[in-house]
């Protein structure tokens, strides 16, 4: 493949025209809350940009995060961006298969040691190495291995980047997340079930328009994208902060659009773009939908109770707890009781009796 | 990707709380047991006059100020009128808090509209600082107070603060600030039957007693 060609190239070879992309551009700007002004910034620097390597490696996940990027029902701008960037090595999207996509891992790595974006979407099993292989290699070498000369690496996917479904209660692999293994590089998270498309080329524009990598939240999130919860950003909370709540998901306040919070929105503790970005272009998102927030960029959200239970409800079982709690209290209460009883009788019974002929003796 | 927040809450929300509401459980029952098994001697003298209700009423009037008190110590009937109700107020209306009930006894009733909730929190938190404050500026309080009453303050101040502050998105992470107010509720479960806060439980065994024994002395109460 020409190395040389500029991604802009590339894109109006692929029929983008100047209008899409620039349109593109402002929205990546307005994303990562830059001035307007920026978007011209980034449309020439993304129109310069030669093409990066990127070498994306799967590992235990649903290939959920790929399909949201690639099948959308239009070619996006999102879908071509990434396409473009991302075919050196794609277990999913390559027409390679076993030792030549192998091969061509490995090429594209010497080829741009130090230079190449290595993506990854799902997690590493620690449990047994061959939980999960490629071409005989386990996950967890594989991505030590493409690690070591990459200049970052982006974890899409919550599985990637917190360990996710495979990781969750009991995590029979022992699964992990990206971070937990890349100590010595750059690990960017960009989370999700799957993550939103336009924030995963933003960050790959990003990346390709100012050379680095975005400001991190705590969690390695990109917190222009990552930075404000789905509950702040949610058309229903003036209905949250009202007290009208949906209690069923046909109910009257259903029909009527109120907060989903009793239905078990986890739209308070998940940060995302979701609120404002929407999905489907723009079209909606789960709230919008009549659905709870799952909280799914959230690390350990599989963990987080049942979808459909209130975020202030406890999560375990409560009845059996409770019962035996005050069957011991019961117990421990009437031994206490005979404690106590043993000890006012036994007072009682050593007290000795004293006459006032024998107090006035003296003694 | 160790101990994240999120860990925190599900700790929290999960064992943590289990743990917290068996120990208080566990607690009151037997501080309950341990009250009523202590008995009373026996009174032999026949009862003044018969004064029925005596026991229930007290249970209510012992929650009026006497005549002249409330002048004298304003901030301590004040303060701890307004600190009681908004106490009771956030944590029975709050609608999250409702669930939270519901999900341990079944029972769930309307919530109150959270800019209801969020001035009731403010009086609330007001009240109790100046409880504290008249505490340590009054001589006699003062020498009154032991650690237990302190103790006591600031395990319902933290529940207090915490979720004010998770509420506003103030100081820490929303979802930190959750988990550390949900582990402070924990933490007065906890304490509940071991400190002077059982008096959410013995107070009505208290007043009641007292009302029925100066009802039967045909004493005033
Ligand atoms: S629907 Fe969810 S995110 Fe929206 S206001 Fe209600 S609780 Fe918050």
């Amino acid at each position: 493949m020409n190395t040389v060609e500029t991604l802009g190239e590339i894109l109006r070879r692929r029929g983008v025209s100047r209008r899409g992309f620039m349109k593109y551009c402002a929205t990546t700007a307005s994303l990562m809350a830059l001035p307007p002004a920026m978007a011209e910034t980034i449309a020439a620097r993304l129109e310069k940009a030669s093409r990066p390597s990127v070498i994306w490696l799967s590992f235990q996940e649903c290939t959920g995060c790929t399909e949201s990027m690639t099948r959308s029902h239009t070619p996006t701008l999102e879908g071509l961006i990434l396409e473009t960037v991302s075919l050196d090595y794609h277990h999913t999207l390559q027409a390679a298969s076993g030792e030549g996509a192998e091969q061509a891992r490995e090429q594209a790595m010497t080829a741009n040691a130090g230079k190449y974006l290595l993506v990854v979407d799902g997690s590493i099993p620690m449990g047994d190495p061959g939980y999960s292989t490629i071409a005989g290699m386990s996950n967890v070498d594989m991505l030590l291995d493409a690690a070591k000369n990459a200049a970052a690496v982006i974890a899409v996917g919550s599985c990637a980047a917190f360990g996710g479904i495979p990781k969750a209660a009991p995590n029979p692999t022992g699964a992990v997340a990206v971070s937990s293994l890349v100590k010595d590089k750059p690990v960017i998270n960009v989370p999700g079930c799957p993550p939103i498309p336009v924030v995963i080329t933003g960050v790959l524009a990003h990346f390709l328009t100012f050379g680095g990598l975005p400001e991190l939240d705590h969690l390695g999130r990109p917190r222009v994208f990552y930075g404000e919860s789905i509950h702040d950003r949610c058309y229903r909370r003036p209905f949250y902060d009202r007290g009208l709540f949906a209690e069923t998901f046909d109910d009257e306040g259903a029909r009527k659009g109120w907060c989903l919070f009793k239905l078990g929105c986890k739209g308070p503790v998940t940060y995302n773009a979701c609120a404002t970005t929407k999905w489907n272009q723009g079209t909606s998102f789960p709230i919008q939908s009549g659905h709870g927030c799952i909280g799914c960029s959230e690390p350990d959200f599989w963990d987080l109770g049942g979808f459909y239970q209130a975020l202030s409800m406890p999560t375990q079982k409560l009845g059996k707890v409770a019962g035996a709690a005050i069957a011991g209290g019961t117990i421990a209460g009437i031994a206490m009781a005979a404690h106590n009883r043993s000890m006012k009788a036994s007072a009682k019974q050593s007290h000795e009796r004293v006459s006032t002929d024998e107090l006035e003796k003296g003694e | 990707m160790n101990a994240t927040a999120m860990d925190l809450l599900i700790w929290a929300r999960g064992t943590g709380f289990s743990l917290a509401l068996a120990i208080a459980l566990f607690g009151l029952t037997l501080r309950v047991f341990e009250i009523l098994s202590l008995g009373r001697k026996h009174d032999f003298a026949p009862a003044r006059e018969d004064s029925p209700g005596s026991g229930l009423r007290t249970v209510f009037s012992r929650s009026l100020p006497l005549p002249g008190m409330a002048q004298k110590s304003p901030i301590t009937y004040f303060g701890g009128y307004v600190f009681h109700v908004g106490l009771l107020l956030v944590i029975v209306f709050f609608v999250p808090h409702i669930e939270a009930i519901r999900a341990v006894i079944g029972l769930s009733w309307p919530g109150l509209p959270t800019a209801v909730i969020d001035m009731v929190s403010v009086a609330t938190l007001l009240a109790l600082v100046a409880v504290l404050f008249d505490r340590r500026r009054n001589k006699v309080k003062r020498m009154l107070s032991g650690f237990g009453d302190y103790f006591a303050w600031g395990i319902t101040f933290l529940p207090m603060v915490t979720g004010y502050l998770a509420f506003h998105h103030l100081v820490l992470d929303y979802t930190l600030m959750l988990a550390i107010h949900i582990l402070s509720v924990e933490l007065l479960l906890i304490a509940l039957p071991f400190t002077k806060l059982t008096h959410v439980v013995t107070l009505f065994l208290a007043r009641w007693y007292n009302g029925d024994w100066f009802g039967r002395r045909g004493i005033a109460s």
